[in-house]
């Protein structure tokens, strides 16, 4: 497990038991999501080292000897050398913010927040791995590492939930110099600390996307009457007696959160997305994988 | 009590006034709010309310709630509409009821209102007695008994045909001892003698007369007059203009009762009287049996017609005269005027007449008859004619009936006759004697002045006696009868003109003729017509004017039947009497109806005692809805509703339009199921045993297509013909069986539309076994009885060339589960000819829209889910052979029916020529 979980002796087991008992689903649907993007191998697209052919060239004069293929050199007059194609593995490093407001859902046919972030998370770590690249989750403070059991670490410690406040704040713990990041959250609290943890990122280099996940509830806020907000834990409480009055200032106010989302985002070099739980995931897994491939190259 | 309403509880209604508290305790209560979990309501903080208008209950809100208050109030309060009144409730209580012909048109109100008031009686405790003044109990007095009894006989009871006899009632009313109350149901017609009968009652204790609203409607006798038939109406209330419907029905042609003609009896205002004028052929005429007032149920509203509205068709033929005689001596000068008022006369020859075939023939004077013209008047007596014959010198002059027994003659005739009180002979002309009692002249008065001074003379023979129905006051048979078959032969000894005797001349000749039948009688009879003979009833009238076969009641003598009054012993109806029939109508010619005056003292109420209504379910029903509307309404306001409102929607749709829903969808599913793929349908016959063969037949040929060729259908579709549409099935099954139902006129609009758009029905009798097509099996005769609505064109046998046999494999036998060589499709166009050298004429027309047979293929194909045949065929190999044909065949006809006559393009000709071997 995790180091920065919190469990109780008597909690553990039934957690463990759990999150075990949905991972398998989370780590389907991530399976099923990356097989729809899945673009073959990620290569540099030139020479280097790596396990992948790449080209046979005339040998020149500094080549070791050793490196001449014979096979190949046999069937002409010259020499060739086999390259392989250079593999670089980076980093990716994937945050989810699991505060409380990411597990609301505005209807029962929709996932939650949550679940929806979870996916796209695993998804985009399976595409990852599966091009030769480490991942690592920002909250744990592990390095980000390769391969299959790589994955099945970070769907754990996905899936296993922690005490968190309302509304969730990045805090990275491991930054790679150069690695790339995705923050997936609904961004619903303050904004300072998003902020101020980009700016960190952006010193060390690190480049990635915001990927703000709301319900379409929220975007559209169809309430009406009297009605009593809750935030969900319910430390924070609202009350209207026309809830339809207030749409177009709280629309206002969203609106206004998305561009200061998207200002900091531009001046730190990231990019900013918008996904609605409402729509397919595959859209925005494409987004947020050429998002990455833009900054990679 | 307010207007007809009172209140069990008024006390109740007081709290009425809290309604006032209600209202300003509700408008302080806002509506509670939702409790929503919300993450976004981190960006709601600080925002205000723009106004503050739903923090108190709307107005109208308040109204409906107050509404369904004062509804739950005043419904628990107990409101009572009609409230039952307060009548006297103690001592014996009489209930008269008139329970004449007139108390029928709304015999079940009275029954019901007397059930009212001895319930009521009941519940007093108080002793009742029911009693019919039609019906008066036998002896003395009235037995008193609880109200129980009278209750479980009160459904019995009945009206009868006749009108109360107040004057026995009055004996039998002066016979109760002790003071009783009395409830009068009077039918609303002033009877004689009713007045005396209502004092004595409010003599014995007070009298409430009860009385129906309704008009009494009755028709007297119809009569004939001028060529049309009079049939009188009568009403009681006058006021205004009135049309009333009158029926006339008879036997049709058929046998059958049904309604003959109709016409309005229109009373004009202050008129009791009507007379209803229908101008109607003989036919038609003669075959009324009553005439009824549309709608009235009642004995004097039906007006049984007998003899007097008949006219007979009197055929008239004299012995032919050489020279033109004298009109006054024509032999048929006095039978035409005795008989034109009241029959219709045919002179034409013999054979015109007996194809006329009327009722009677009479032929004056005439001897001989060519053998085919003896024949034909024979076989027309014995089938019920009555042949009347008349002497005169041609006959006395002839060899007729000499030796023998002429068929045509009753008695065989001695040679010249005679002549009595001629200017060569002795005697004086003679008179004629008194009639026997067995004649049918029984009971007529012979005029002094009647002579008869010539005759034919019967041959003495031991019959002669029983044969003569008229005689001379010395014997000798003027009037001789004798059967034959059905009919009878009459033969008057005398002319039909005065040459030989003054009968003609006189009124007798009249009455005779009239007694024969031969005329009817013009009017109504009188005493004296009917007189003498001993009146059977046929069919008698019950009170509601229903007519029901008399059975052993006794016969009623001729006086009575026409002079006394209807009783119990003398029933309206049908009366015959020797030849004749006389009808009793419960309503005379010259009736007038008279209502009914009633004594200040007495008071009367009406038949339609006001129901009690009790209002409180009304209004607590309207306060639940008016809640229900409330919830609703708050639920809308506090904004919950959205996601309610589509279930209540989707709940109401459910509710109120299901079947149309249904339909539409099953038909739509019936649409896309059956268009997209090739789909067979099958007739829903009921019997789920051949439903269900059918289906398994359609399933194995669709197997077999799929094994066999590119077409793969899809599994086959019963088909309801009342409710499906048809047009998406390329072919369909349709399995005859005896009993299954004859599709609707709706249902064969389907199917002509479905065989003129190029469908294909196979019409399977399954029966070859048993029998050829067309022979009446069951299965044959349900066939015929199906299709002949349906626009089948012209069929044959399927002929050696058709398309069917090539249109997959080469077939010469359609074989199914039965050998059958018979399957008839639609008929070649006449001008196809085979032209030489080519084995197939040139069909190129059309798809045949139905194959007929009864070969049972559904068995044949018939296939479980496994491709298992289901049914065994015929034995061993060979019937395994007889299915693969019936199977081919299946093909065959899927193909024609999906590829049309592509096979019969004589492009293929030459293919198949060779592999046919030519």
């Amino acid at each position: 497990m995790t180091l920065n979980t919190r469990h109780t002796p008597e909690s553990l087991r039934s957690r463990s038991e759990a999150v075990a008992g949905s991972l398998p689903s989370l780590l389907a649907d991530a399976q099923h999501l990356a097989a729809t993007i899945l673009l073959g191998e990620h290569g540099r697209k030139r020479a280097g080292t790596g396990d992948e052919f790449w080209q046979y060239r005339q040998a020149e004069a500094g080549d070791a000897l050793r490196s001449i293929d014979w096979r190949r050199s046999a069937r002409a007059d010259v020499h060739f050398v086999r390259q392989t194609e250079w593999q670089a593995a980076q980093s990716v490093m994937i945050g989810v913010d699991d505060a409380r407001s990411m597990t609301y859902s505005g209807s029962k046919a929709r996932p939650s927040k949550l679940r929806r972030a979870q996916t796209l998370a695993m998804a985009l770590a399976i595409l990852a791995v599966r091009g030769g690249e480490r991942v690592g989750l920002t909250h744990l403070a592990e390095p980000p590492r390769g391969g299959e059991a790589q994955l099945m670490r970070m769907a754990s410690a996905l899936m296993d939930p922690e005490d968190a406040g309302d509304y969730g704040t990045p805090r990275p713990q491991v930054m790679p110099l150069g690695a790339r990041a995705v923050v997936f959250s609904d961004f619903l609290g303050e904004v300072g600390p998003v902020e101020e943890a980009l700016g960190q990122a952006a010193d060390r280099g690190v480049k990635g996307a915001l990927v703000q996940v709301l319900d379409p509830d929220e975007e559209r806020f169809p309430f009406d009457g009297r009605t009593l907000f809750e935030s969900m834990s319910g430390a924070i409480r609202f009350e209207t007696l026309k809830a339809g009055g207030l749409r177009a200032a709280y629309l206002k106010r969203l609106a206004l959160r998305k561009a200061q989302l998207r200002d900091i985002a531009r001046h730190t070099g990231w990019r900013y997305h918008c996904h609605h739980t409402g729509e397919g995931a595959e859209p925005s897994l494409l987004w947020i994988y050429r998002a990455l491939e833009k900054v990679r190259l | 009590m307010i207007g007809g309403l009172s209140f069990a509880a008024p006390g109740l209604l007081l709290a009425l006034i809290a309604l006032p508290i209600l209202w300003w305790l509700l408008r302080a209560v806002p509506p509670a709010p939702i409790r929503r979990r919300f993450p976004g309501v981190a960006l709601l903080i600080g925002l205000k309310d723009d106004d503050s208008q739903t923090d108190k209950t709307p107005w109208w809100l308040l109204l409906l709630r107050m509404l369904a208050v004062a509804a739950a109030i005043i419904g628990f309060a107990g409101p009572v509409l009609n409230p039952p009144e307060e009548r006297e409730t103690d001592g014996p209580l009489l209930v008269l009821m008139d329970a004449s012909w007139a108390s029928a048109r709304d015999w079940p109100v009275r029954l019901d209102r007397a059930r009212g008031l001895i319930e009521e009686a009941g519940r007093d405790g108080r002793p009742v007695a029911l009693v019919q003044l039609t019906d008066l109990p036998a002896g003395e007095g009235v037995a008193f008994q609880a109200a129980n009894t009278w209750l479980a006989r009160l459904d019995n009871l009945e009206p009868q045909p006749f009108a109360p006899d107040m004057g026995a009632a009055l004996d039998w009313v002066q016979g109760i001892e002790g003071e009783f109350q009395s409830f009068w149901f009077s039918d609303g017609l002033d009877h004689p003698g009713r007045d005396d009968l209502a004092q004595a009652l409010a003599d014995a204790g007070g009298v409430i007369a009860f009385e129906g609203g309704r008009d009494v409607l009755g028709l007297g006798p119809a009569r004939f007059e001028d060529g049309v038939i009079l049939v009188p109406g009568y009403r009681l209330e006058t006021e205004a203009d009135r049309a009333v419907t009158v029926q006339a029905f008879g036997l049709d042609p058929t046998g059958v009762e049904r309604e003959l003609a109709r016409g309005d009896l229109a009373f004009a205002a202050g008129d009791g009287e009507a007379e209803l004028e229908l101008d109607l052929p003989p036919e038609l005429r003669n075959r009324i049996s009553r005439f009824q007032i549309a709608g009235e149920r009642s004995a004097g509203a039906v007006s049984l017609t007998d003899d007097g509205l008949q006219r007979r068709e009197v055929g008239l033929l004299a012995g032919a005269s050489e020279a033109e005689g004298q009109e006054l001596l024509s032999p048929l000068h006095y039978l035409r005027q005795a008989l034109a008022p009241t029959a219709d006369l045919l002179e034409v020859g013999l054979s015109d007449l007996l194809l006329a075939s009327p009722d009677v023939i009479i032929l004056a004077d005439v001897a001989t008859l060519s053998p085919e013209e003896t024949q034909g008047l024979q076989a027309w007596v014995e089938r019920g004619g009555m042949l009347v014959r008349f002497a005169g010198p041609r006959l006395a002059g002839s060899d007729v009936a000499r030796d023998q027994l002429d068929p045509l003659l009753p008695v065989r005739l001695r040679e010249g006759g005679r002549t009595v009180g001629g200017a060569m002979s002795w005697g004086e002309p003679k008179a004629l004697r008194a009639f026997d009692e067995d004649s049918p002249f029984y009971g007529l008065r012979i005029p002094a002045d009647v002579r008869v001074s010539s005759q034919v003379l019967a041959q003495p023979d031991p019959e002669l006696a029983s044969r003569s129905i008229a005689a001379l006051a010395d014997g000798t048979p003027l009037v001789t009868r004798a059967r034959l078959g059905q009919g009878q032969i009459v033969l008057f000894h005398v002319t039909a003109n005065a040459e030989w005797s003054t009968l003609p001349l006189s009124g007798l000749f009249v009455q005779m003729l009239e007694r024969l039948a031969i005329s009817t009688r013009p009017v109504d009879p009188d005493a004296i017509d009917l007189a003498g003979i001993t009146w059977v009833p046929e069919v008698l009238l019950d009170g509601f004017g229903t007519r029901r076969e008399a059975g052993v009641m006794p016969g009623v003598d001729g006086i009575d039947l026409a002079t006394a009054p209807l009783s119990a012993a003398l029933l309206p109806g049908l009366y015959s009497g020797s030849e004749r029939r006389v009808a009793r109508n419960v309503l005379g010619a010259e009736e007038m109806l008279s209502a009914a005056s009633w004594p200040a003292a007495i008071p009367v109420e009406g038949m339609d005692a006001r129901p009690v209504v009790t209002l409180a379910w009304a209004f607590l029903s309207g306060a639940f809805v008016a809640l229900l509307i409330d919830s609703l309404a708050a639920l809308w306001l506090s904004g919950r509703l959205p996601g309610l409102a589509r279930t209540a929607v989707l709940l109401l749709a459910v509710t109120l339009a299901p079947e149309a829903q249904a339909q539409e969808e099953s038909d739509e599913a019936l649409a896309l199921l059956a268009t997209s793929e090739v789909t067979f349908g099958y007739v829903l016959t009921g019997d789920a045993r051949l439903d269900e063969t059918s289906r398994a037949g359609l399933y194995g040929l669709g197997l077999t297509l799929a094994r066999r060729s590119s077409v793969e259908p899809a599994p086959p579709i019963g088909i309801d013909l009342e409710n499906d549409e048809l047009v998406f099935f390329p072919m369909i099954y349709w399995p005859i069986s005896p009993d299954q139902p004859i599709p609707s006129d709706a249902a064969y609009a389907r199917l002509n539309a479905y065989l003129r758009g190029g469908g294909m029905i196979v019409f399977d009798t399954r029966d070859a076994d048993i029998g050829r097509f067309g022979t009446s099996t069951p299965n044959g005769r349900a066939l015929q009885e199906i299709a002949r609505p349906l626009d089948i064109p012209p069929l044959e046998p399927v002929p050696a060339d058709h398309v069917l046999t090539r249109t997959f494999y080469l077939l010469q036998d359609f074989p199914g589960r039965h050998l059958g060589r018979d399957v008839w499709v639609e008929a070649a166009p006449p001008d196809a000819e085979q032209i030489e050298g080519m084995p197939f004429r040139n069909l190129n027309d059309g798809v045949t829209p139905v194959v007929i047979g009864g070969n049972d293929w559904a068995a044949a194909w018939a296939m479980g889910e496994n491709g298992r045949p289901l049914y065994p065929i015929g034995r061993g190999f060979a019937g395994e052979r007889q299915r693969e044909i019936a199977l081919r065949f299946g093909v065959n006809l899927v193909m024609h029916v999906l590829s049309g006559n592509y096979k019969s393009d004589q492009v293929h000709v030459p293919a198949l020529l060779d592999r046919l071997g030519q």
